[in-house]
């Protein structure tokens, strides 16, 4: 019970102050979006049977991992600028509990990122807001939510070793919006590239929030994005041993 | 005129090299050589997945326009980066003259940005197999020149607005966002509202992709000097206005004692 209060709390204190960061808050909401509205024009322009909808929808995903990936990988190295790294690795509680919520809170940036982008789909490219199956599609985001609030752990603390962590969390949106499916169907990438679309959770994320959204079977991939950000979290929770145990060793804690 | 042009060439060459927290391998290689071959690829891929489009459209388009990163992001940070450090003040306070302290710093901007987009293009298309005509390459470099003149000429607007505005990289997000729709980078200009492509005109990159693709497709030199001159213009433009504006900023940053605002 207090392990789910820590996580609260340290999701609501995270979230707030997110909110208040011009980068993580409008700069990670704005900059997806201008990434979707010229993937909504070329779709528009283009000759496909794919719809618009199939479109807003990838696009609106793209903004969810855009707000993770590129804040995530410096989470811990921020702590590290603000000086409070020691005093939250000295606190009681597993330091992946303090870390969680804090990847957690720029997932949940995620869900504003993706209302943001179907609505601007909507109001100014004239996409339908047509969910089919609305109660599997909320879960479906929560659920890619809590995914990359896992994979946003791994990211901040195996990146922590790298003075430039914030380097390596950017580095991986584009990767991702193009082997997770997003914007583009996996069957037109090449076959070695499928593997490692299937281990990201934002493959199956993506692919829940379609098949809720346009009228499948959402179950199947929401559970598998929900095992594989599990995975994620039990992993960050070893490298988290790891790298602390290493940085106590060195006394490299505080390296900027 | 031996000063200025050693403020011209020392000032600004030591000012790109302070640059060095992102000047190393570890921030240079993912940012400015791997992240705009995934742009390219992203784009051509949307473009294959929605048929608009040949690899060559997007590979081209994608190419120039990253130059905006180098060019946006390190004009910004020839003020916010100073500040940071507190010697934008020192700097401002010297009597060196504006022009060869602002416009040499801006050099060394343009030839990285050039470089990483000539990168892009051709690893770009050793990547998906586009070719390029041999004798389009040159033409091609200095299209690419010239891109990246214009997109520095936007960036030294990008510099004075970091005077007044602390977040400076939301801002150069911002203006990328703008030029990767508007430039016709992704999407021909016919496909899009036309109150975007006549804005179109008047921003950096349009007229330097067009010739690029035109150039690729077999045109000459001689061919596109008219799209040439034209992101000359633009690029021109945007240098004197951010040079104004630096110097009305300047201006006010010491009346109103906000210079050292961060």
């Amino acid at each position: 019970m207090s392990t789910l209060r820590l996580l609260g709390v340290g999701w609501y204190f995270q979230f707030k102050m997110i909110l208040r960061s011009p980068f993580d808050g409008i700069g990670n909401v704005l900059y997806p979006l201008f990434f979707a509205t010229t993937a909504l024009f070329v779709f528009r322009a283009g000759q496909s049977p794919r719809t618009l909808v199939y479109a807003s929808l990838g696009a609106a995903v793209m903004g969810m991992w855009s707000s993770v990936s590129t804040s995530a990988g410096s989470a811990m190295q921020r702590e590290r600028w603000w000086g409070t790294l020691e005093l939250l690795v000295a606190a009681p509680r597993h330091f992946s509990l303090v870390m969680l919520p804090a990847t957690l809170g720029l997932a949940t940036v995620g869900i504003y990122n993706l209302a943001a982008t179907l609505l601007w789909g909507h109001f100014v490219f004239g996409i339908p807001l047509t969910i089919t199956h609305p109660l599997l599609f909320a879960l479906s985001v929560v659920g890619t939510v809590l995914a990359f609030g896992g994979l946003g752990l791994l990211f901040a603390v195996s990146f922590v070793r790298f003075r430039a962590a914030w380097v390596l969390g950017n580095f991986f949106e584009y990767p991702v919006w193009l082997v997770c499916g997003f914007l583009v169907p996996l069957a037109l990438l090449p076959g070695w590239v499928r593997p490692i679309s299937w281990v990201l959770a934002p493959t199956w994320g993506m692919s829940a929030i379609r098949e809720s959204a346009l009228g499948g079977t959402p179950l199947p991939d929401l559970l598998l994005c929900l095992g594989l950000g599990a995975a994620y979290v039990a992993l960050g929770v070893l490298v988290t041993d790891r790298v602390l145990y290493d940085a106590r060793g060195r006394g490299t804690l505080s390296l900027t | 005129m031996i000063v200025a042009a050693r403020i011209f060439v020392v000032g600004g060459l030591t000012s790109f090299r302070a640059l060095f927290y992102w000047l190393t391998p570890w921030i240079y290689v993912p940012t400015m050589l791997v992240a705009p071959i995934f742009q390219i690829l992203l784009f051509a891929y949307i473009g294959r997945s929605a048929g608009l489009e040949s690899d060559e459209f997007y590979l081209i388009g994608n190419a120039l326009q990253y130059a905006a990163i180098p060019c946006l992001f390190a004009m910004a940070q020839m003020v916010g980066g100073e500040r940071y450090q507190n010697t934008l003040s020192a700097i401002l306070v010297s009597p060196a003259p504006r022009i060869p302290l602002f416009f040499g710093r801006s050099l060394p901007v343009l030839l990285n940005g050039a470089f990483v987009a000539a990168f892009s293009l051709l690893v770009g298309a050793l990547v998906l197999g586009v070719h390029l005509p041999a004798s389009s390459l040159a033409p091609l470099g200095l299209v690419v020149l010239i891109a990246a003149f214009s997109c520095t000429g936007l960036g030294l607007v990008n510099a004075a607005a970091s005077l007044r505005i602390r977040e400076n990289a939301v801002l150069s997000n911002v203006i990328f966002g703008f030029l990767l729709i508007f430039t016709g980078a992704n999407v021909p200009l016919d496909d899009l509202p036309s109150w975007i492509s006549t804005a179109a005109q008047g921003m950096p990159f349009t007229h330097a992709i067009k010739a690029a693709r035109e150039l690729a497709a077999g045109a000459s030199l001689g061919d596109v000097r008219g799209l040439l001159g034209a992101e000359l213009l633009v690029g021109a433009i945007y240098g004197v206005a951010g040079y104004s504006l630096l110097r009305w900023f300047e201006v006010l940053s010491r009346r109103y004692a906000t210079l050292e605002r961060s």
